[in-house]
C-alpha cells in the first residue's frame, strides 16, 4: 500500500496525485490517500468512478482507500 | 500603460442562471414605469392612485402568467427574500401542525438557510440530481410535518424535479408544498399542486431586484417580519414598482417565446453536452440529459482549478459559474454536485438566454480544450 499525504491540500491536488501514484501500485494493490480538503470524500469516489478503479472506503477521518482495478 | 484584454472574439455572458441580460422590453417598460411608479400606491391621492394602476395591472399579469388569483401574488427585493418568506412564513402557519421543514438535498442556499432556522429532514437525489420520490413520500408523511420545499428544477446542473408527483404525495399527507421555481418561470410552466411558489425576475430577463411569492388561498402563511395592517403577504415596506411593473411585462414577453427560445437553446445546450465530451478528455457532464431546464449545461473536468478555469475562460471573454470549492465563499464543495455524488472540481457551469448565438457557442467550444489543456498541464498532468 501507498500512502499520500494530503493534508492540507486544496482539491485537485489529492486527485492529481492520486492519478500520478496509481500506477505504482499493482493491480489489485491499495493507495490511501489523507486529504481533509472538504472536497476530497466526494471528489476521490468521483474520480474512482471515471476512471474504473475502485473506491474502498473511508477507514478513518480525513482517509480514503482506493484499489487499483486496471 | 492600458492593459488591454485579447479576446479570441467578441464577449459571451453564459451565466443567465445567476441573472439574464435584460430583455428589451424590460428596459421600456422600466422607463414608462419611472412616470408614475414612484408613488406610493396605498395613498388616497391622485398620484397614488395612479401608481395603485401600476401596482394592479401588475399583478394581474403575474397572476395570470403563474395561473393563480392576483391577490395570491406579493412583491419581494429579490428571489431569495421571496424563498425565505416561503419557508419561515410557511412554517409559521403551521406551528400547531408541526416545526418540521422536509426539503431536497439540491434546494437553493437560500431556502437551506432558512432552513437551518429549525428543524428539517432532508431528501436525496439520484447521480443524475433526480429527487428520490420514495424517501420524499416517506420524509411528508412522518408526524410533525410543517412544510415541503422542493426546486422546481436544479439551478446548478438543470434537472428538472417530479414536481408533480412530489405535491401529490404532499397533498396525501396534508402537508402544504413550496416550489422555489427561479429557473424554471419564463422558461416553462410549473406543474400545479404546490401551495407556495417564488421566482425571481433577473432570471428571466426582468430587473434585477424582485423577487415574487404566491402563497394560494387557504394555505397559512405568518409573515417572519413584524407584519403591518393587511395581513396579506408582502415583504416590509415598500417595493421597487417601476421594476415590479418592468418584471411583469417581460415575463409577459418572455413566456411569449418560451417555446421558440427552448427548442433553441435546447439544440445549442445539446452541442455543448456532446462536444464537450469529445474535446476535452476527462470531462464529466452532470445532469438529466432529457428531464433538464433548455439553457443550461453542467460538466466538471478532472484536475482541474474551478477557480483557475474560469479566470482562464474569463480572460476568453466568456462568463460562466462553478459550483467547485475553490470558486464558493465557504470553500465546500457546492452542496448540489455532492448530493449528487459527481466530481465537483473543475466545475462549470453554462447558462444561455435570448442573446445567445450559435457562433458565441462554438467558440466557447474552440476555446475550451486549450484552456483546460494548460490548466493540466501547469498541475503537472
Amino acid at each position: 500500500m501507498i500512502e499520500l499525504d494530503c493534508l492540507g491540500q486544496k482539491c485537485p491536488l489529492p486527485v492529481i496525485k492520486l492519478a500520478r501514484t496509481i500506477g505504482r501500485v499493482e493491480v489489485g494493490g491499495i493507495v490511501r490517500v489523507l486529504a481533509d480538503d472538504p472536497a476530497a470524500a466526494n471528489d476521490i469516489p468521483a474520480w474512482c468512478r471515471m476512471k474504473k478503479q475502485e473506491y474502498v472506503g473511508s477507514p478513518a477521518a480525513n482517509t480514503f482507500d482506493v484499489r487499483r482495478l486496471s | 500603460m492600458e492593459y488591454t484584454g485579447d479576446p479570441a472574439g467578441p464577449a459571451a455572458y453564459l451565466d443567465a442562471a445567476t441573472a439574464s441580460p435584460l430583455h428589451p422590453v424590460t428596459r421600456e417598460a422600466l422607463l414608462a414605469a419611472l412616470e408614475d411608479g414612484w408613488a406610493d400606491p396605498a395613498r388616497l391621492y391622485a398620484a397614488g392612485r395612479r401608481a395603485q394602476q401600476l401596482s394592479d395591472a401588475a399583478r394581474a399579469a403575474f397572476a395570470e402568467a403563474l395561473g393563480v388569483r392576483a391577490d395570491e401574488v406579493s412583491f419581494w427585493p429579490s428571489g431569495t427574500a421571496a424563498a425565505q418568506a416561503a419557508v419561515l412564513g410557511g412554517l409559521a402557519g403551521r406551528a400547531r401542525k408541526g416545526d418540521t421543514l422536509v426539503h431536497s438535498a439540491i434546494e437553493h442556499s437560500a431556502v437551506l438557510h432558512a432552513a437551518a432556522r429549525g428543524k428539517a429532514a432532508e431528501v436525496g437525489v439520484d447521480r443524475l440530481g433526480r429527487l428520490d420520490l420514495d424517501a420524499w413520500e416517506r420524509a411528508v408523511a412522518a408526524p410533525g410535518v410543517a412544510l415541503a420545499s422542493l426546486i422546481s428544477a436544479s439551478h446548478e446542473v438543470g434537472t428538472v424535479q417530479p414536481v408533480a408527483a412530489a405535491a401529490a404525495y404532499c397533498a396525501e399527507a396534508g402537508v402544504p408544498l413550496f416550489v422555489d421555481a427561479a429557473q424554471s418561470v419564463g422558461r416553462a410552466d410549473v406543474p400545479p399542486g404546490w401551495s407556495l411558489l417564488s421566482a425571481s425576475a433577473h432570471k428571466w430577463g426582468g430587473p434585477p431586484g424582485v423577487g415574487v411569492l404566491v402563497v394560494r388561498k387557504g394555505v397559512r402563511w405568518i409573515s417572519p417580519y413584524p407584519q403591518d395592517d393587511l395581513y396579506r403577504p408582502g415583504t416590509p415596506g415598500s417595493v421597487d414598482l417601476p421594476a415590479v411593473v418592468a418584471a411583469a411585462a417581460s415575463l409577459r414577453a418572455v413566456r411569449a417565446e418560451a417555446k421558440a427560445e427552448a427548442v433553441r437553446l435546447s439544440a445549442l445546450v445539446d452541442r455543448i453536452r456532446a462536444r464537450v465530451p469529445e474535446l476535452v478528455p476527462d470531462v464529466e457532464v452532470v445532469g438529466d440529459p432529457e428531464q433538464r431546464l433548455p439553457h443550461l449545461v453542467t460538466f466538471s473536468c478532472l484536475y482541474v482549478d474551478g477557480e483557475a478555469l474560469l479566470h482562464a475562460l474569463d480572460r476568453a471573454g466568456f462568463a460562466v459559474s462553478s459550483g467547485s470549492s475553490c470558486t464558493a465563499s465557504t470553500l465546500r464543495p457546492s452542496h448540489v454536485l455532492e448530493a449528487m455524488g459527481v466530481l465537483s472540481h473543475g466545475n462549470v457551469r453554462v447558462s444561455l438566454h435570448r442573446g445567445t448565438t450559435e457562433a458565441d457557442v462554438d467558440r466557447f467550444l474552440a476555446v475550451l480544450p486549450g484552456l483546460v489543456e494548460t490548466i493540466r498541464r501547469a498541475a503537472g498532468m
